[in-house]
């Protein structure tokens, strides 16, 4: 296994004013690392669902928590961590009980609510819940795989200027 | 970035809405806010996504409300100008499935 190459973290207020905030960045560490603009584009979603979960969570508790997010930099991947400072909630179950529409959804049985977790788990390549110290932390992967080329790219681009 | 969203009422029934920017959960309250008025009685509601640079669940879910309460009022609802990635994620979701979207026309999305 490979080690990681460089680790970013950011602290946010758990506010949706700061999600914008955290796109930028993610996408400024995405582009430098090579992913192409789909990807990032997915990674954008991804991050801001997992953020936008632990905001909401924190903001039932009637305070204005934290929230984490870090960036885990390797050669040939992209961990990202975003984690709640609040109650933990069940993730897993909440997960199960969500998926795509079907055809035969009634519009009475559309939801507004829980497909973020359906969008993170189908645009990212491992999505993974860990308890910790109060909270949940979300922790996803993309693989920089078959972009390779690009990457190497863009590396002798930077050279050359 | 910002969420500008123009309103243009072309008849009793219709009403024409132009979305630019980025809908998430900080933004998507506001676009909550300005269309929902107008799911009444038996109007037609077409949304311009065009430049809308970024949607997640959260403008997701406001589109989806929006739909019902129309659909309850008997009125429409059409979503029109989506980019690729946009269609992508109502249909990831399986929403393309059930609502009213459809591409640019440049690319005879129609």
């Amino acid at each position: 296994m490979k080690q990681v190459m460089d680790y970013i973290e950011m602290k946010i207020p758990a506010k949706p004013d700061y999600l914008s905030v955290i796109r930028l960045t993610l996408s400024g560490i995405a582009s430098r690392m090579g992913y192409t603009f789909e990807v990032i584009e997915d990674l954008k979603i991804a991050v801001s669902e997992a953020c936008t979960n632990a905001i909401q969570h924190a903001y039932s508790e009637d305070e204005v928590g934290e929230v984490i997010i870090g960036f885990g930099i390797y050669e040939d991947k992209l961990e990202l961590m975003v984690a709640d400072s609040g109650k933990s909630f069940d993730f897993i179950q909440t997960k199960n009980e969500l998926g795509p529409y079907t055809e035969s959804s009634t519009v009475d049985q559309l939801t507004e609510g829980g497909l973020g977790l359906y969008l993170i788990e189908s645009l990212m390549d491992e999505v993974r819940v860990l308890d910790h110290t109060g909270g949940v932390m979300v922790f996803m992967v993309k693989h920089l795989s078959g972009e390779r080329e690009n990457h190497d790219k863009a590396i002798s681009n930077r050279e050359t200027n | 970035m910002n969420l500008k969203i123009d309103i243009h009422q072309q008849s009793d029934k219709e009403i024409w809405v132009t979305v630019a920017g980025e809908i998430d959960a900080y933004t998507a309250p506001k676009l909550r806010e300005e269309l929902f008025p107008f799911a009444e009685e038996g109007n037609t509601i077409i949304v311009q996504l065009k430049n809308v640079s970024y949607l997640d669940s959260t403008g997701l879910g406001v589109f989806v409300s929006l739909f019902k309460q129309v659909n309850k009022n008997e009125g429409e609802l059409k979503l029109t100008d989506l980019s690729d990635r946009l269609k992508r994620l109502f249909e990831i979701t399986g929403l393309s499935n059930i609502m009213n979207i459809s591409g640019t026309p440049e690319d005879g999305g129609r």
